[in-house]
């Protein structure tokens, strides 16, 4: 396997927001522990404006490393900008994964999608969050 | 081994001095293999690792004696380098059985004997799993495939070196070794093959290792390999009662420390350094970062570690939950270990083990459901 990058150590090692939020408008948990990874994504929103994350991770390093950034690129940013985070400016954010890493990502852009239809269902809206599609695990024997 | 890289640099196919020289130290090198397992040094083929000796023991083995029947039988815990080429032989027309393990990690010896049909040619059990450590009963599953007429293979190459492995008293007609597995360079390992029993070369077109395994052989690895024989065969025992008392200090200091964790494999059966432990809630790749952060160097059978994305099929087979299976770490112990080394990791590990657990939704969900219980 590829080394993680500098950046990616360093989430890993001293990961931001750790936690959870109490009464969060909304959260969003996904993966399973069967496939080694699990993210939990809460977000407190006011006035439309996402103000405060925080994420627990069950995972590898760059589980860890892509929760730590999501909940970094989603503060202060607004629900339709927070919609439009993708996995790809995640990794990017990142300085790279190696590529058998990347549904690392993916699932971090998830557990973002999943809290913020967490978030329109709570308020008893119709929500426009679309699932990406399948996380992408490679199940091949080698 | 370093004269072999230089001055001493024959080829042992060669007749002039220089070759003779080299041939003689391959040869000399070949005695001592033989002799940590009690073989005669005409049994021995010399190989480039143990997944080509395992290799070679199940294509050459199966291919030889297919006239005979078609049929081979393995456990589920073998190392992929037996279970894949298991594969490819199932689609030339082999058929494997593959036997289930308890959750200790022990084949049956009464499951390989029901398994056995007029067309089984070949077993092959690992004489040690090298994940959790389980010893298998070598000798009495040996007495069935006597008794039936039915070569055995046991891949040795957790056990060469570290407990007794003498192919008379295991009954066995073929057994995988590897060099690096007991402080010999990388790049030299061998596959015994009884006086008698026929097996097809895999690598062909050469006169080395009597026409069996053609290649120039890899001089330096295998004088080094030579070496390391002599002396595991020298300090066998002392091995054996050094590693295991760190192993169980280990083991008992972790499981003071550490709650809801796993011992995997054998308690009683298994190899004297290793331990393999599953912490719940945890996963292993995020445990292996940070202890070799702290200049502890483990492996993890993680799905995240491996590069097909799947956790380990030993732990599969021995019923491990699928969820916890993913927090495993494999300790392994060595010559070079002291007990300083040891409660350095018990210091360690505990801190790292609730640092994680306090990051993870799954310990938090454990937490909550808790307390909600206790109200």
């Amino acid at each position: 396997m590829e080394q993680y990058s500098s950046k990616v150590m360093d989430h890993f090692a001293h990961p931001h927001n750790v936690g959870e939020i109490e009464n969060a408008d909304g959260v969003g948990t996904v993966g399973n522990p069967v496939c080694g990874d699990v993210m939990r994504l809460y977000i407190k929103v006011e006035n439309n404006t996402i103000t405060d994350a925080k994420f627990k991770t069950f995972g590898c390093g760059a589980a860890i490393a892509t929760s730590s950034m999501v909940t970094d690129l989603v503060k202060g940013k607004s629900i339709d900008e927070a919609l439009k985070i993708s996995n790809a400016a995640v990794a990017e954010a990142l300085g790279g994964l190696p590529k058998v890493k990347m549904h690392c990502s993916v699932l971090a852009e998830e557990a973002l999608k999943s809290a913020l239809d967490d978030y329109y269902k709570k308020k008893g809206l119709v929500s426009p969050v679309k699932m990406p599609a399948e996380s992408g695990h490679e199940h091949e024997m080698e | 081994m370093l004269p072999y890289f230089t001055v001493k640099f024959g080829n042992p196919s060669n007749l002039h001095d220089i070759g003779r020289e080299a041939k003689n130290a391959v040869e000399e090198a070949r005695v001592k293999t033989a002799a940590l397992i009690g073989a005669k040094a005409g049994e021995i083929y010399f190989t480039s690792s143990g997944a080509e000796s395992n290799n070679f023991a199940l294509k050459g083995l199966a291919q030889a004696n297919s006239q005979k029947g078609k049929h081979i039988i393995l456990s589920q815990i073998e190392h992929f380098s037996l279970l894949h080429p298991a594969k490819t032989l199932e689609k030339s027309g082999f058929a494997v059985t593959y036997l289930p393990t308890d959750k200790e990690g022990l084949v049956n010896p009464d499951d390989v004997a029901k398994a056995i049909t007029k067309d089984t040619i070949l077993v092959s059990i690992m004489h040690a799993n090298n994940e959790i450590g389980t010893i298998e009963p070598i000798e009495a599953i040996a007495k069935i495939t006597k008794e039936k007429n039915v070569l055995f293979h046991t891949d040795a190459v957790a056990t060469t070196g570290w407990i007794p492995v003498n192919v008379e008293a295991l009954g066995v007609d073929a057994l995988s070794l590897s060099g690096h597995q007991f402080y010999g360079p990388k790049g030299a390992a061998a596959l015994y093959v009884r006086k008698g029993v026929r097996i097809k070369p895999q690598i062909e077109g050469g006169i080395q290792e009597d026409g069996r395994r053609a290649g120039t052989e890899n001089v330096p690895a295998l004088v080094g390999l030579g070496k390391a024989a002599e002396l595991a065969a020298a300090d066998l025992q002392h091995r054996m009662s050094y590693t295991a008392r760190l192993r169980d200090r280990l083991q008992r200091g972790l499981q003071e420390k550490i709650e809801e964790m796993v011992i995997n494999g054998h308690p009683v059966h298994r190899l004297p350094h290793n331990l393999n432990v599953s912490f719940w809630y945890v996963e292993g790749e995020s445990m292996l970062l940070f202890l070799n952060m702290d200049g502890i160097s483990v492996s993890s059978g993680s799905a995240c570690t491996s590069r097909s994305l799947k956790s380990s099929h030993v732990l599969t087979c021995i019923g491990t939950d699928a969820a916890v299976a993913n927090g495993t770490l494999l300790l392994s112990l060595g010559m070079g270990n002291t007990a300083d080394d040891i409660d350095y990791v018990i210091e360690k590990l505990p801190p790292i083990v609730q640092r994680l657990r306090e990051m993870s939704p799954l310990y938090e969900d454990m937490v909550k459901k808790k307390r909600a219980a206790a109200r």
